[in-house]
C-alpha cells in the first residue's frame, strides 16, 4: 500500500475527502433515525459502506463538470458539495428541499453543481451522462461527465448501448460502476458469468479498471487518470469499484436473508472511513484532535441540516401542478 | 408561396433552425449520408458535418437518452425515431426521463428536446411499421405532442418545437413525405395550442388529427354537394390541446366527429371527446362520434389494411349519417 503523501494531495484536499465521507455517513445515519421514528415519508436507499467511491471520484471534478446519480444517490450529491440542508429537507418532502418536495430521497438533483438528476430507473442515467459528454464535445469545452451506476445496471441495455457510442465517438465520460454485489437480493455472481464487470471494457476497446472501492485514495487515483484521458479527448473509461452496502437495498430491507453474516462482517471490517482515519493518524497527516474536530464539525452540519428540514414547511398542494413545463 | 414536398418542408425547418442556433443538432438512424429514411434531412449532413448531423447505432433508448443529456447541458437536439412503433424501444428515456426530469428536480432542469417520429398506414408495412402511437405519449405528463396536417404546417410547427424548452414529440405522416404542397416563402413559426379552422361550417364539426384534417376537408367538399356544411378543425397540437376552439365550434354546429388514425381504445379521439363533453353536452343534437383505426394489429395485405384506414370516404359517410340520421 502506498503512503498518503504519494497521491500528491494537499492537506486541505485530504481533510475535505475525510469530511466528505463523514458527512455522507452521518447524513445517512440520520436518515435511518428519521425513518425508524416514522418522521420520513417513503423510503431511501443507503450508501453506507460505499462512501469512498463518491468521494474518491468527485475529488477529481469541478462544479462545471457533470454527473448522473442513482437511486442510491446521497453520497454523490454530498461528495459534489451539495447543500445538506436542502438535501435533508427534500428527504422529508419539504418545500425548501432541492426539488420542492417533488423528488424525495431518490431524485435529489443539484444542476448548479452538475448533478443531472438521481434516477429511480436502474441504468437510465448512463445514456444521459453519455449525452452530457456529447454536448461537451460539440460545445468544445473540457468538461467531463461521470455516470455513477451499480452492478445491476451493467446488465441493462443502456450500459451496452451507451458505452458503445461513447467509445465510437471518444466522448469525455467516465463510467463508474459501484459493484456492491447485489441488485436488491440478487447476487451479481448468480446472474452474470464474468467475475468482474470492468472486463466488459474489452468489448468496446476502452480501458477497464478494477479498484478497491473502499480505498478512497485508490478510487481518487484511478479516476484522476480517467478524467485526464477524458479531458485530453482520449475517450471514455470504465471503472469498477468493488464495494459493499452495509444496509439492505432500501430502508426497511434488513439485507440479511440473501447475504451471509460472515460476508457482512467481513466487509464492515473494511470500513472505508475507519481505515482512512487510521492511515491519517498513522502517517501523521492529522493529529487525533484534528480528526475529532472534523468529526464534530460534520456531525454539527448534519444537526443543522436536520433542524432546517424539520422547521421547514410542507409545500402547498397547488405546488403539485408546477414545474411540469417550462414557459 | 412555393411548391415543395412535405419532406423538404421538414428539412427546411431543421436547416433554418440549425443555421439560426449552433446548439441545434440532429441525431438518429440514417439521418446522415442517407438524409433521413424519408428524405427529411437531405443535404444537412453535407452542410453541417458529422457531429451536428449524427448517424447513430440502432440503440433507440440510449440515443434518445443521449440527446436528453445533451439537452440538459446546453444543446437543443432533434432526435429522429424512424417509426412511432420504435418509440416503444425508447419509452423509458421518453416517458420516465425526458418527461419527468424537470418536475422531479423541482424545476431545475430545462429540456429543449424534439423527438421526430412517423405514423400512418397504407404502405403494406404490417404491424410493427404502421402504427400511429400518439395516444401513448399523450398519456404521459411532461410531453408536448404535435401532429402537423400538411407540409406548411409541419414546417412552422417543427420550428416552434425546436425552439421550445420542453420535450416535444413531433409526429410526421409517412404517406405525406413525397407529396408536394404549397408552403409560404420566408420564415414563419406556428404557435402550439392554437387550433386551425380549415373550413367554417354550421352543421357538424369534424376534428381531424395529422393529415386526416385534410381528408376531412375533402369530405367536406363532397358533403357540400349534399347541402351539409361542415366545419373542419385541425388541432395541430394534442398537448397542449386548444379545447376552446373545438368547444365554440360544437356549440354552433351541435355535432362533433373526431377522426384519428390511432387505435380506438384509450385513443386520442376518445380523449378529445371527453375533454370537451361537459362544455358542449347541452348544445349537442347528436351523440359525439369517432372514426379511428379498429383495435387490431395492422395487417400486411392491402386487402386487409386499406379497409381499416380512416379516409375521406368514411369521413363523408359518417358525417352524413350524423347529420341526416
Amino acid at each position: 500500500m502506498k503512503n498518503i503523501k504519494d497521491y500528491n494531495l494537499s492537506k486541505s484536499q485530504i481533510s475535505e475527502m475525510y469530511q466528505g465521507m463523514l458527512k455522507i455517513r452521518y447524513f445517512e445515519n440520520k436518515v435511518v433515525e428519521l425513518y425508524s421514528s416514522g418522521k420520513m415519508p417513503g423510503i431511501a436507499h443507503l450508501y453506507i459502506g460505499e462512501e469512498a467511491v463518491a468521494v474518491g471520484v468527485c475529488t477529481n471534478l469541478t462544479e462545471s463538470d457533470f454527473a448522473t446519480s442513482t437511486h442510491r444517490g446521497h453520497g454523490h450529491l454530498i461528495a459534489q458539495g451539495a447543500d445538506l440542508k436542502k438535501m435533508m429537507a427534500e428527504v422529508l418532502g419539504k418545500e425548501t428541499g432541492y426539488c420542492k418536495g417533488k423528488g424525495g430521497s431518490m431524485h435529489i438533483a443539484d444542476f448548479s453543481k452538475g448533478i443531472l438528476g438521481a434516477n429511480g430507473i436502474v441504468g437510465a442515467g448512463i445514456p444521459i451522462a453519455t449525452g452530457s459528454g456529447y454536448s461537451a464535445k460539440i460545445r468544445g469545452t473540457d468538461q467531463v461527465t461521470v455516470a455513477f451506476f451499480g452492478d445491476a445496471a451493467s446488465n441493462q441495455g443502456t450500459f451496452y448501448e451507451s458505452i458503445n457510442m461513447a467509445a465510437a465517438w471518444k466522448l469525455p465520460v467516465i463510467y463508474v460502476c459501484e459493484n456492491n454485489l447485489y441488485g436488491i437480493s440478487v447476487d451479481i455472481r448468480k446472474v452474470t458469468n464474468t467475475k468482474d464487470i470492468a472486463t466488459r471494457a474489452l468489448a468496446y476497446d476502452i480501458p477497464g479498471i478494477i479498484v478497491d472501492g473502499n480505498d478512497v485514495l485508490e478510487v481518487y487515483r484511478v479516476t484522476k487518470e480517467a478524467v485526464e484521458r477524458a479531458r485530453n479527448k482520449m475517450g471514455p473509461t470504465l471503472i469498477e469499484c468493488k464495494t459493499y452496502r452495509w444496509k439492505g437495498h432500501h430502508l426497511g430491507d434488513p439485507g440479511i436473508i440473501y447475504r451471509s453474516e460472515e460476508e457482512r462482517k467481513e466487509w464492515k471490517e473494511r470500513c472505508p472511513i475507519k481505515s482512512f482515519r487510521e492511515r491519517l493518524l498513522k502517517e501523521n497527516i492529522f493529529t487525533r484532535n484534528e480528526v475529532v474536530l472534523f468529526e464534530n464539525k460534520a456531525k454539527e452540519m448534519i444537526e443543522e441540516a436536520l433542524e432546517f428540514a424539520i422547521n421547514s414547511s410542507f409545500p402547498e398542494k397547488e405546488e403539485a401542478y408546477e414545474d411540469i413545463f417550462m414557459n | 408561396m412555393k411548391k415543395i414536398t412535405y419532406a423538404k418542408a421538414i428539412s427546411e425547418a431543421i436547416d433554418e433552425e440549425m443555421e439560426r442556433d449552433r446548439n441545434v443538432i440532429l441525431m438518429g438512424e440514417d439521418v446522415g449520408i442517407k438524409g433521413g429514411n424519408f428524405g427529411q434531412a437531405v443535404g444537412l449532413y453535407k452542410k453541417y458535418g458529422e457531429w451536428r448531423v449524427k448517424d447513430t447505432p440502432i440503440s433507440e433508448n440510449s440515443f434518445v437518452g443521449l440527446c436528453l443529456g445533451a439537452a440538459l447541458t446546453g444543446l437543443r437536439p432533434i432526435v429522429e425515431i424512424m417509426y412511432s412503433d420504435f418509440l416503444m424501444l425508447a419509452l423509458d428515456q421518453i416517458g420516465n426521463q425526458a418527461a419527468k426530469i424537470r418536475y422531479m428536480s423541482g424545476g431545475q432542469a430545462k429540456v429543449p428536446l424534439t423527438i421526430c417520429t412517423t405514423i400512418g398506414m397504407g404502405r403494406s408495412t404490417a404491424a410493427q411499421h404502421s402504427q400511429s402511437l400518439q395516444a401513448l405519449v399523450c398519456h404521459i405528463p411532461g410531453l408536448k405532442v404535435v401532429m402537423p396536417s400538411s407540409a406548411a404546417e409541419a414546417k412552422g410547427l417543427l420550428k416552434t418545437a425546436i425552439r421550445d424548452d420542453n420535450p416535444v414529440i413531433f409526429f410526421e405522416h409517412r404517406i405525406e413525405f413525397n407529396k408536394t404542397y404549397e408552403v409560404p416563402e420566408g420564415e414563419y413559426v406556428i404557435p402550439f395550442g392554437v387550433a386551425r379552422i380549415l373550413k367554417k361550417g354550421k352543421d357538424i364539426t369534424i376534428v381531424g388529427t395529422s393529415n386526416l384534417a385534410l381528408k376531412a376537408l375533402q369530405a367536406a367538399e363532397e358533403l357540400t354537394k349534399e347541402g351539409i356544411n361542415a366545419e373542419i378543425i385541425d388541432p395541430r397540437t394534442l398537448v397542449p390541446l386548444d379545447r376552446g376552439t373545438i368547444i365554440e365550434s360544437v356549440k354552433k354546429t351541435g355535432r362533433l366527429l373526431i377522426v384519428d388514425e390511432g387505435y380506438e381504445r384509450c385513443g386520442v379521439a376518445g380523449e378529445i371527446a371527453m375533454s370537451v363533453l361537459e362544455d358542449v353536452f347541452y348544445h349537442l343534437n347528436a351523440p359525439i362520434e369517432r372514426l379511428t383505426t379498429a383495435n387490431v394489429p395492422i395487417p400486411f395485405s392491402p386487402a386487409l389494411e386499406f379497409p381499416l384506414i380512416p379516409d375521406e370516404k368514411k369521413i363523408y359517410q359518417r358525417a352524413k349519417k350524423m347529420v341526416r340520421g
